[in-house]
Formats: structure tokens, sequence, C-alpha cells
């Protein structure tokens, strides 16, 4: 085990919403009882002020560093977080859950309707980023965490970031959006669409009510291939690899030729193994969804005491820079102090997961200068 | 400390609200931080220069100077500071009305191209001068604009623009004699009449 690892991780559950308690959702729907998987690294300290939540992307989860028993690889943003990274374990207490509609141990789709004592399928209520939000406020709470130091995320997870500062500003003191939006445009929502067609298109999707017969595979691996066009650069796929071939010659047949064939076949097929196709549906939607656009943007404050870094990456066309820009024109608004770099990488969407150094660098000095009060 | 940055600091009222246009590597910002508590915030291009003001603890948004002030509010900071680019930017009176709305006052502090030195360099040279204070040749400066004292005061007249203070400084120590032929550069806080 590496030293700036956190180590073996257990998963942790809280569970909350018992009816009739039922949390209210966005849609006028409720749902309850609610189970979030999290994990947590670090110290919480006395005061409980050295908090981080960390919110994860579309097919992310809870497993966010460390390794988990038994396991060879590490959590989806181990690069980022352990002793003397970016978020300093030494220093801060940094939690993650899985979203609400995900497959990763908190509960979705495929989680068991206690009425039915079948998997909801869909008869899962759709759910917003601030339905997600509302969940992670409960356990939060049941931390005993009164003010969060930071909240930080990428892609879906820097909505949530944005979600927690609009809702809850007076309970974060930082917040950290990278390479997101304040609202999908009409071409998120367009591949999102293309993405969850893809899925229902597959006969073995079933309505939704597959879960005896197995996951429409087929439908799932193309819709994941898709998505992985969207988190690469016409730059990165150039160098990842260009027009190289699996044999070294052409086939003249309807099969993977190309390397760049072999890896989108190669993931989406994974994907299958590790994902539910149903929460690919309610969370694409859930995005779609998102809006914080205009005057929904911290609706009670003229005024923000909230610190926000907000990082976008110059070869990212899925959550271009002028998204961010916008985030930053809202915040001017609001008054608020903030630091906004639009950094240079060839990845794509991709780059806030692999832009490491640079990432560590700004979050690191940044965090150095937020300090709890 | 550059004398320039000491001078702003006595500007500025403990514990103000400061944006700076252009703040290249964050110095005035963190001093200003430092010795007046100032809630600081910079505007700057250069990812590098960049990197160091977020070194130095300080909030600092990428962006150009032209548009980097539409979207705050009126009289968002209680100063704002343009100090040595107004000679670098393209629009200077949309960028000096802007801060003049964005801050209750504004700090403008640039280059006098009327200094006596100047003068000789241009008259009996016949060359671009090269001073302290303009030190770049013409093929690589970044300035676009040559400015002088007399030039800016008859700006904030026309635009009736209030000067609330004015300080001169030469190579080493402030000027009170003909600023504009002795100064090299020159610092005005200034606000809307």
């Amino acid at each position: 085990m590496k030293k700036d690892s956190v180590g073996v991780v257990t998963p942790q559950y809280f569970t909350f919403a018992e009816p009739p308690n039922n949390l209210q959702l966005k849609s006028g729907r409720s749902l309850g009882p609610i189970t979030l998987a999290y994990e947590a690294y670090g110290k919480l300290n006395a005061k409980k002020s050295n908090a981080i939540l960390v919110c994860h992307a579309l097919s992310g989860d809870a497993h966010a560093a460390g390794f988990l028993e038994g396991d060879t690889a590490a959590g989806w943003w181990d690069d980022l977080i352990g002793p003397g990274k970016a978020l300093d374990t030494n220093l801060y207490y940094v939690i993650c859950a899985n979203v609400i509609g995900g497959c990763k141990g908190s509960t979705g789709p495929s989680s068991t309707n206690p009425e039915t004592g079948k998997p909801y399928a869909l008869d899962f209520p759709l759910i917003t980023i601030a339905d997600m939000v509302e969940a992670q406020r409960h356990l939060i709470d049941f931390f005993g965490i009164e003010k969060l130091l930071c909240v930080i995320g990428g892609s879906m997870g820097g909505m949530q970031a944005l979600q927690w500062a609009s809702a809850y500003p007076e309970r974060i003191i930082a917040a950290i959006p990278i390479a997101t939006a304040l609202k999908h445009s009409p071409q998120q929502i367009a591949f999102d669409e293309v993405i969850r067609q893809t899925i229902m298109a597959d006969p073995a999707w079933r309505g939704g009510y597959y879960y005896e017969h197995g996951q429409p595979e087929k439908g799932l691996a193309v819709a994941r291939m898709i998505g992985h066009i969207t988190f690469m650069s016409d730059q990165s796929m150039e160098e990842k690899f260009s027009r190289k071939l699996k044999n070294d010659n052409l086939s003249f047949q309807f099969i993977d030729d190309f390397e760049v064939e072999g890896y989108l076949r190669y993931r989406g097929y994974n994907f299958v193994k590790r994902f539910d196709a149903n929460s690919y549906l309610y969370i694409t939607k859930a995005m779609d969804y998102f809006d914080l656009s205009g005057e929904k943007f911290m609706p009670t404050v003229k005024k923000t005491a909230v610190r926000f870094l907000v990082i976008s990456f110059k070869s990212d066309w899925l959550y271009p820079t002028h998204q961010s820009q916008d985030i930053v024109r809202l915040l001017k608004r609001k008054h608020a102090y903030t630091t906004y770099f639009d950094l240079i990488s060839t990845y794509g969407h991709d780059a806030f997961l692999v832009e490491i150094e640079d990432e560590t660098r700004l979050i690191k000095n940044f965090l150095a200068n937020v300090s709890p009060n | 400390m550059k004398s320039d940055h000491q001078i702003i600091a006595n500007i500025i009222d403990e514990g103000a609200h400061v944006l700076d246009l252009g703040c290249g590597n964050g110095e005035l910002l963190a001093f200003l931080m430092q010795k007046k508590n100032a809630l600081v915030q910079g505007i700057e291009l250069d990812e590098n220069q960049m990197h160091e003001c977020v070194e130095r603890g300080l909030t600092v948004l990428q962006g150009d100077i032209e548009s980097g002030l539409v979207d705050y509010p009126d009289k968002s900071f209680d100063f704002v500071i343009l100090n040595q680019i107004m000679q670098q930017i393209k629009k200077a009176d949309f960028v000096i009305q802007e801060s003049l709305r964005v801050g209750k006052r504004v700090i403008v502090g640039f280059p006098n191209f009327a200094h006596i030195k100047a003068r000789f360099t241009l008259v009996f040279r016949g060359k671009t001068p090269i001073n302290e204070a303009l030190p770049y040749y013409w093929f690589e400066t970044p300035n676009i604009r040559f400015l002088t004292i007399s030039d800016f005061i008859d700006y904030c007249g026309k635009k009736e623009i209030k000067i609330e203070q004015e300080y001169f400084l030469g190579k080493s120590s402030p000027v009170h004699f003909m600023p504009n032929l002795f100064a090299q550069t020159a610092l005005f806080v200034i606000t809307r009449k």
C-alpha cells in the first residue's frame, strides 16, 4: 500500500426517511426509506469543521479513494484524495456518498420496493439533482456537521456542488464545481435522450421491468459507448487511437477493425457488468432537469460569503468553457469571491479525472486559504 | 515593496473590498490583504501568474479586462484598481467607465509619457523613449497606447470624472513640481461626479 493512500476502506450505509417520514421529492412524489452508501476518509475534528463532501459524476459511486477489501483498483478520485493529496486526509474529513437513483448501494430503481418486495424498476420516482443533495444533507445532519468546509465535484458532481451552494449557502464555506454547468444545454439533453433511447430500444429492457431476466446489455453498452465519445476530445482520440488497427489489416467485415472501435466495445460491455440500465435513465434525466440559471441560483441571497473555485478545461466540448464562464458571471452578480481557471488540457471532459497535477495545485492552495469560521 | 503599492495601500481603507484588473502575480493584492485586511478579487489572463495568485491565497478570475466587469452589480467594490494596465487595454474609456460603475472609487496608475527624459529621447534622439516606467523596445512592448498626466486630467474633465487624489512619482521619490514634466508614473483616485 502506497504511503499516500487512504488504505483499505469499508463502505458504510445510512438509512433515513422511514415511512411515514418519506423524503419529499421535487416531482411531488415521495421516497422512503432511503439508504445512502457512503465512504469517509480522514478524521472529523472535534468542532466538526473539517468535512469535505465529494460528489460523484453520472456513473460514479461512493468509492472515491482507497481500496475495497480484496480489490486491486483504487477509488475513482484516488489521485486527489489521501494523505498529502489535494483533499488531504491528514487535514480534512472527506465524505463521498452514492446518489439516490444510483445502483452502488444507495436507493435506486434496482433497489427493493418495500411495498412489493420486488425491485422498483420504473415505479421508482424521477429524481433531481436537488433531491440528491437533499439526501446528502440528511447524511451531513446525521454526522452532526453544521457547516461543510467544502463541496466538490466534477460534471454531475459539480452540479451537486452548485445545488448545495444555492440551496444551503449557510451550510458550506466553499464550493468547487469542475467541468460542469448551471443547466443542461439542448445539446447535452440531446445526447442524454439518444443514450436513453438506446437503452429503451433494446427489447431486453422490457419497459424497465427486466430484473428477473437480466440487463438490457446491448442497449446499455451502446449507450455507454456514446457517452465515452463525448468524454474524449478530437485530439485525445487522435493521440490515443489515431487510425490504428487492432490487427494488421482491414477485415472487410463488420468487426472492430480500428482500435477506437475495440476501445468503445470494451468500455461498453464492461459497463454492463457494473451499472444498472434504469439507473442510467434516471440519472441522465436528473441532469437534464438541472437548471440553476438566472434567478434560480441562490434565490435567497443577494451577497454570498461562499468562496468558489470554478474549473473548466479548454478541450471539454461536453461541458464547454462558456458554461463555466456562465457560472462565474452569475457568481459576480452575487458578489461572490471567485477563483476561476480554464485549464489547458487535451483530454476533453475526462480531464477532470486525469489532470491531477493542475487540479491538485489549485485545490490545495485554494483550500489552504478557506478557513472554518 | 514598490512605491506605488505602498501608496495604494495607504489609499484604501481597512477591510475594503478591492478588485484589481490585470492583477498579475497578485503581489499588490497580497500586500493589501496583509496590510489592510482587504477582501480582494483579481482578474488576470495569464495562467502562470494566476497560479501564483492562488498560492498567495488570493481569489482570481481568468478573464480579460474588457469583459471582466460587465456582470458585477453597481458599487460592488470599494475600490477598483487599474494599475499599470491603462496603456495596454483596447477600450480604455469603456474600462474606466465600467470601473466607476462597479467601484465606489477607482485607482488608476500609469507611466507618464511626457516625462522629461521621454521628451528628450523623442525630440533630440528621435527614438521611442525607454526608461524605468516604459522599459520596452517598440517591438516587444505590451503597451498599445501612450498617455500623459495632462491627457488623463483632460479626459477626467471632459467625462465629468472627479479626481479625488493624485500622486506623482519620480524614479525614487514623489514629484511635486510640474508633474507632467518630472513624474515617471502617476496615480489617481477618481469617482463619478
